[in-house]
């Protein structure tokens, strides 16, 4: 299992989401962030300071065969070509257990 | 002959008034979802600066001015031309300026209150292109017909103290025909909207109750003894039917609500509207302690039954509540109270009152539906009604205005 974390701009929520759900993709949970990356929050070299934005951040995890699908889904689905796009970061998931059922791993999901 | 305390009172009942539609922006506000309350409120703020300009123009001279038969005003007030500081037709002892101003309020609430049936979906482009339609087509007349020099209604013998028809009736069921033709928002009967902000819904129900004193109280037009009357009517039909709505909401759910409290009092005052000046004070208090029982019927049954979303039951209070106080009012009414009523009501045995209250609902509802189905038509032309599915889903704040109530917050309700 894989662990996907993407950090994209607010206004591609929607967006996100949308191809998500077209892929089946239905366990996620949203956050709303605040951050920054190498342009320190700036659109413009030269800034000091950090300048903090808000982000929306998906956590998805997925079965490892899915994991590709879902990345290309997000990365296209929140690309504008602008700074500030926002990041994927992808891990290993060890275990997952279904409270309800006790079931764990894939099963899970 | 003018007297300065009939203009001090009627200036400070204009002014309250005036605070109503704030008051309602807030009361709508609070209701609506975190993405949709900048939307929700700038949809009754601008009709503040919207209807003003259109009254001065023309608004006040179609309603008031002459007669065209029976149904409208002509222009010979056109942009406040022979409307001066003098005494005018309508109210000897106020400038014929301070008149026009007192009732420039209501031409401004009467549209603001349809806002609340169109909410979260309508585009704000449309709203307003429907709004100035809808004055022209709908309100003037409509004021023109129950409070104008030989307007229809009037000569039935139809009363309306305050504005039950003209604003209440003809807003609610305006909202209603809308919303039919408007659709229901995203998710209807799959997700549950959720009051955003349950203390605005409170302040905003409070402003309503404070300025109403003014709605009703200041349509005496003068300082007098039946201001006073007005004044306690309207405040204790709010009260009974407060304390009936969160009665009956503890009968049916077990909890009493703030949101109903609030309800219950806000659509007391609505149904004491038309009848504040024409019905003895225990009236009020039936008046008020049984709209509850029936808007609520008619919200939680009668909505459900036929599936419309009345986001905000502009109808379902505003109509219902309108249409029930137009009933009391030829129920109750008493020529004693006020002898601009011909008749006594049909509980004290006179059934032609009652009769002429009847007709002029029925006209009321007749011509705001047609009307409000006219001006959709003519919207059409220039703009498509709602926004796109996308805007609805990232919340009408940002999609029409670009603005956040609560920056730190997107629209994932």
């Amino acid at each position: 299992m894989k662990k996907i974390e993407a950090i994209v701009k607010r206004e591609k929520m929607e967006d996100v989401k949308a191809a998500l759900n077209k892929l089946n993709v239905n366990g996620m949970t949203i956050y709303q962030v605040m951050g920054c990356g190498n342009q320190k929050g700036w659109t413009e070299e030269g800034m000091e300071d950090l300048n903090i934005l808000p982000k929306v951040k998906f956590d998805i995890v997925i079965d490892d065969k899915m994991a590709e699908k879902v990345i290309d889904a997000i990365s296209e689905a929140a690309y504008t070509g602008d700074i500030g796009d926002g990041k994927i970061f992808i891990c290993s998931v060890e275990q997952a257990i279904r409270i309800r059922t006790k079931e764990r791993g894939n099963d899970a999901l | 002959m003018l007297n300065t305390g009939d203009i001090s009172f009627m200036l400070v009942a204009t002014a309250l008034v005036l605070l109503m539609t704030p008051g309602l922006a807030f009361f709508y506000g609070g209701l609506v979802r975190r993405k949709n309350v900048l939307n929700t409120i700038m949809s009754s703020v601008f009709v503040m600066g919207l209807a003003s300009v259109m009254w001065v123009l023309v608004g006040y001279s179609l309603s008031f001015s002459g007669n065209t038969g029976g149904f409208i005003g002509n222009l010979d007030w056109a942009a406040f031309r022979n409307v001066g500081l003098e005494a005018g037709p309508y109210a000897n002892s106020i400038p014929h300026v301070l008149f026009a101003a007192f009732q420039m309020m209501f031409a401004i609430i009467t549209p603001a209150l349809i806002t609340g049936a169109l909410v979260e979906r309508m585009r704000f482009k449309a709203l307003i292109i429907f709004i100035f339609l809808w004055s022209v087509i709908v309100y003037y007349p409509l004021a023109h017909m129950v409070w104008g020099n030989g307007g229809l209604l009037a000569k039935l013998g139809s009363v309306d103290f305050a504005g039950g028809n003209v604003v209440h009736i003809s807003s609610g069921v305006s909202g209603l025909i809308a919303a039919v033709v408007l659709g229901k928002r995203r998710g209807y009967n799959m997700t549950k909207y959720h009051p955003h902000n349950i203390p605005f819904v409170i302040l905003g129900g409070m402003l309503l109750w404070f300025g109403w004193f003014g709605f009703n109280a200041g349509s005496a037009l003068k300082a007098d003894e039946l201001a006073v009357h007005a004044f306690m009517t309207t405040h204790i039909s709010a009260a009974c039917a407060m304390l009936t709505w969160v009665f009956i909401e503890k009968l049916k759910t077990g909890k009493t609500t703030v949101l109903g409290a609030v309800t219950g009092a806000v659509i007391g005052l609505v149904a004491i509207t038309p009848g504040a000046g024409f019905v003895p004070i225990w009236a009020a208090m039936i008046t008020g302690a049984l709209v509850s029982p029936i808007c609520y019927t008619f919200i939680t049954v009668v909505k459900d039954k036929f599936g419309y979303d009345d986001a905000l039951d502009a109808f379902g209070c505003h109509g219902i509540g309108g249409v029930w106080g137009g009933i009391a009012t030829g129920l109750f009414a008493k020529t004693s109270i006020n002898s601009v009523a011909q008749w006594d009501g049909l509980f004290f045995g006179d059934t032609r009152l009652f009769a002429a209250q009847i007709v002029s609902i029925l006209i009321t509802i007749l011509v705001a539906s047609a009307g409000t189905l006219i001006c959709l038509k003519i919207v059409k032309l220039f703009t498509p009604l709602r926004v796109t599915d996308r805007d609805e889903q990232e919340g009408l704040d940002i999609s029409e205005h670009g603005e956040s109530a609560y920056p730190s917050f997107v629209g994932l309700d």
